[in-house]
C-alpha cells in the first residue's frame, strides 16, 4: 500500500544551509494492506521524519514514496489525504480548545467530503462506534472535557470518516494513561483486521510494537538496522543494537542485566560518517565495521539485518 | 515508628485551593520510607504522586497542608516554619524533579549554581567532591563552566542529579525522571541513580513513575496510588506476582509485556477513567470502575487489610 524507496531526508543547517543532518538515510520498506508495521527507534532516529514524509508534510531530499502503486507527489493534496491520514502524540494540542469536538468532523465535511448532512453524521456516528466511543459522549463536548484516550479515538474515527486506507500513528499511545493505553491499541488491531487499514505505528516502546504489529523496523540514526516479521525480530534479534534495545526494555518477568555497551555518545562528539553508525557504541565492533556499507542483508525469510557480523547475503 | 524509618507520613492530606473548592489531591495517606530501600510510587496521571513528593520537599501555593503529619528522622516537619525547611532540603531530603532538564537557572553557569547551593547551606565549594560526583554520572569536568543551554537534555538531567545529591540527603526523590527517555538511556540513568545508593551518598530513594515495569527493576517496595489514596502497598515482587487489589490487578494485566500478542490474546484496559478530585466519589474511590464493587464500597471507606507479610491493601472485597 505504501512503499518507501531509498528515502532520504537531509535537514540543512547553518548559514546558507551548508551543513546538513541526515535524518533519514536511504530507507526502503513496504507496508501492505491490513498490515501494522511498527517503526521503532530512539529519539533522533528519524522515525517521526519518515511519518512526516509519508504525510507529505515535507519533501524528501532523495528517494520516492508510493501509495497504491502511484508516486505520492503526483496525487492532488485533497485526493491524497482522503487515503492517508495521521494521528499524533499529543491529543490535547491536536484540537482547538475553544471549539467543540464536533468541529473536527464539520471541517472534514466542509473541505474534503461534501456529503449531505444526515448521511455524513450517520457516517460519523458509525465511525465513533467502531472506535469504541458512544457518540453521545462526544458531540457537544469541548476537548478539555474528554480524556486523552477518548480524544485519540476521536481522531482515529475522523480518519475513518474520511475513508482513509492508511494511517500514520506517531507515538499516539505514549501520552495516555496506562489503564486506557491498551484499549487504543486494540482498536488499531481491530481496524486492521476488519477494514484492512494499513498502519505505520511509530513508537519508542518496544512492548507496544510487539503486542500489535505484524512487522517491525528498527532504526538507528536514520538507517534501518534490522527489520522483518515482528516475531522474528523480537525472538531472534541479530543486530547488536536491537539486542541492546530488547535487553533494556523493562518487563515484569525479568530483571535487567548490567549494561554491556561501552561508549556513550555525548553531544559534541563527532558522529562517524563512514561505516556502521553504531560503531562507537557497539560491544562487538571491529576494524572492518568502519568500511561497512550499511546495506540490509537477508538472514532468513522476512528478516533483514544491516551488520557486518551477520555474514548473511 | 521504628528506628529504620527515615520518613513517616500519617494520614497526610494535601489539597489544592481553587475557585471551585479544594481539590483533594492527596487524601489521607499513611506510609513510611525505610533506611536503605527504594520505595516505588506508582499510579496514573492525576493520582497525586507528584503532589505528594512536591509537598514533602517544597509546599507552595495553591497547594496546602489539610491534615495529618510527616516525620522526617523523627521530627515533625509540616508545622516547621519555611526557614527551617530550607535547611532540611538538600541535606535531609532532596528531589530530582520531573522535567529536571528544565529546572536549572538559565543565566548561571553550573559551577555558580553549585556554589550558591553550598553557600546557602554554610559550606564551601569542594572541587574534589564535585569532580567525584560528576564522574559518577559520566559528565566531564568542563560542564562546570557551561550554561545549562550548552548541555543536552540528558546531560542537564544528570547535572541536576549531581546537584540534588551533593549534600548527601537521607532521602532522594526521583519524580518521573525516566519517562521522557529512550529505553536504553532509561537503563543508564537508573544505574546511575542506584550508584548513589551503593556509594552511600543517599540512604533511601523514593522513585515515582507511571511505569510499573521500571519499578520492578529497582524497587524494594511499591505503593500504588489511585485518585489520591493508597490502594496497595507491599514488597515489589509480591505485588507484581500476586497483586490483591482489583485496581493493581487490572493495571498489571493491562500492560503489554513482550509475551502477549494481539493476535493470540487480547489485553484489556480498565473501563472508565479516574475521578475528578474536586468531588471524589464516596467510599472506595475505585468503586465505579471496579468489577467487584458492592453497595458497601460505594458508601464506606475501605479498611486496611494485611494480606501478606508487609503487604497491605485498602479494600472491602479482599478475603484473607
Amino acid at each position: 500500500m505504501i512503499k518507501l524507496e531509498n528515502l532520504t531526508k537531509i535537514y540543512s543547517l547553518g548559514i546558507l544551509g551548508r551543513g546538513g543532518i541526515v535524518a533519514v538515510d536511504r530507507v526502503s520498506f513496504e507496508i501492505g494492506n491490513g498490515e501494522i508495521v511498527s517503526l521503532v527507534g530512539e529519539s533522533g532516529s528519524g522515525k517521526t521524519t519518515i511519518g512526516k514524509l509519508i504525510l507529505r508534510l515535507m519533501k524528501p531530499t532523495h528517494g520516492k514514496i508510493y501509495f497504491m502503486g502511484e508516486e505520492v507527489s503526483r496525487y492532488k493534496p485533497l485526493d491524497y489525504y482522503k487515503g492517508v491520514q495521521g494521528v499524533f502524540q499529543d491529543p490535547f494540542s491536536s484540537f482547538n480548545p475553544v471549539y467543540k469536538v464536533d468541529r473536527v468532523f464539520e471541517n472534514v465535511n466542509r473541505y474534503l467530503l461534501d456529503l449531505p448532512k444526515s448521511e455524513f453524521w450517520g457516517k460519523v456516528e458509525e465511525s465513533l462506534k467502531s472506535v469504541g466511543l458512544n457518540p453521545k459522549d462526544v458531540f457537544g463536548k469541548y476537548p478539555h472535557q474528554m480524556s486523552g484516550g477518548q480524544l485519540q479515538r476521536v481522531l482515529i474515527a475522523r480518519a475513518l470518516v474520511i475513508g482513509a486506507k492508511f494511517l500514520v500513528a506517531d507515538e499516539i499511545i505514549s501520552m495516555l494513561d496506562a489503564s486506557t493505553r491498551v484499549d487504543v491499541l486494540n482498536i488499531l488491531g481491530e481496524l486492521r483486521d476488519n477494514m484492512g487499514l494499513g498502519i505505520l505505528f511509530i513508537t519508542h516502546d518496544l512492548s507496544l510494537g510487539y503486542y500489535i504489529s505484524d512487522s517491525t523496523v528498527i532504526m538507528y540514526r536514520g538507517s534501518v538496522v534490522e527489520m522483518g516479521d515482528t516475531e522474528k525480530v523480537f525472538k531472534n534479534p541479530i543486530h547488536p543494537y536491537t539486542k541492546m534495545l530488547l535487553e533494556s526494555v523493562p518487563t515484569l518477568d525479568k530483571r535487567w542485566k548490567p549494561s554491556e555497551e561501552i561508549f556513550r555518545v555525548e553531544s559534541g562528539e563527532r558522529f562517524f560518517t563512514k561505516g556502521c553508525k553504531y560503531y562507537s557504541r557497539c560491544p562487538f565492533r571491529r576494524k572492518e565495521c568502519l568500511s561497512f556499507d550499511g546495506k540490509l542483508r537477508k538472514v532468513e525469510k522476512n528478516h533483514w539485518v544491516a551488520c557486518i557480523l551477520t555474514g548473511g547475503d | 515508628m521504628t528506628a529504620v524509618d527515615i520518613l513517616k507520613a500519617e494520614s497526610l492530606k494535601v489539597y489544592y485551593r481553587t475557585l471551585h473548592g479544594s481539590v483533594k489531591a492527596i487524601d489521607g495517606v499513611t506510609f513510611e520510607v525505610r533506611k536503605g530501600e527504594v520505595l516505588g510510587i506508582a499510579g496514573e496521571s492525576g493520582c497525586g504522586k507528584s503532589t505528594l513528593v512536591n509537598f514533602l520537599v517544597l509546599p507552595k501555593d495553591p497547594m496546602y497542608h489539610a491534615g495529618g503529619k510527616v516525620f522526617l528522622k523523627g521530627k515533625e516537619i509540616t508545622s516547621l516554619p519555611k526557614h527551617d525547611l530550607r535547611k532540611i532540603r538538600y541535606e535531609e531530603i532532596s528531589i530530582i524533579p520531573q522535567y529536571s532538564m528544565d529546572s536549572l537557572s538559565p543565566t548561571r553557569r553550573i559551577r555558580m549554581i553549585i556554589r550558591d547551593l553550598m553557600r546557602e547551606h554554610g559550606k564551601d565549594f569542594d572541587p574534589d567532591l564535585v569532580r567525584e560526583r560528576l564522574s559518577m554520572v559520566n559528565l566531564p569536568q568542563s560542564v562546570l563552566n557551561m550554561y545549562p543551554v550548552e548541555l543536552s537534555g540528558g546531560m542537564r538531567q544528570r547535572a541536576t542529579m549531581v546537584i540534588s545529591t551533593l549534600l548527601n540527603p537521607d532521602i532522594l526523590i526521583a519524580d518521573e525522571i525516566t519517562s521522557a527517555l529512550d529505553v536504553s538511556t532509561q537503563k543508564f540513568v537508573i544505574e546511575m541513580l542506584l550508584g548513589f545508593m551503593d556509594r552511600k551518598v543517599v540512604s533511601s530513594i523514593v522513585f515515582i513513575t507511571h511505569d510499573l515495569s521500571i519499578l520492578y527493576q529497582i524497587a524494594t517496595r511499591v505503593m500504588v496510588l489511585y485518585a489520591g489514596k493508597i490502594v496497595e502497598i507491599g514488597p515489589m515482587e509480591e505485588v507484581i506476582e500476586k497483586p490483591v487489589h482489583p485496581y493493581t490487578k487490572a493495571l498489571i494485566y493491562s500492560l503489554p509485556k513482550m509475551n502477549v500478542r494481539f493476535k493470540e490474546r487480547r489485553l484489556k484496559g480498565i473501563p472508565g477513567q479516574p475521578p475528578h478530585l474536586l468531588n471524589p466519589p464516596s467510599g472506595c474511590r475505585f468503586h465505579n470502575r471496579c468489577p467487584l464493587a458492592t453497595k458497601r464500597c460505594e458508601e464506606e471507606e475501605p479498611p486496611l487489610v494485611e494480606v501478606g507479610k508487609d503487604h497491605y491493601v485498602y479494600c472491602w472485597e479482599v478475603k484473607v
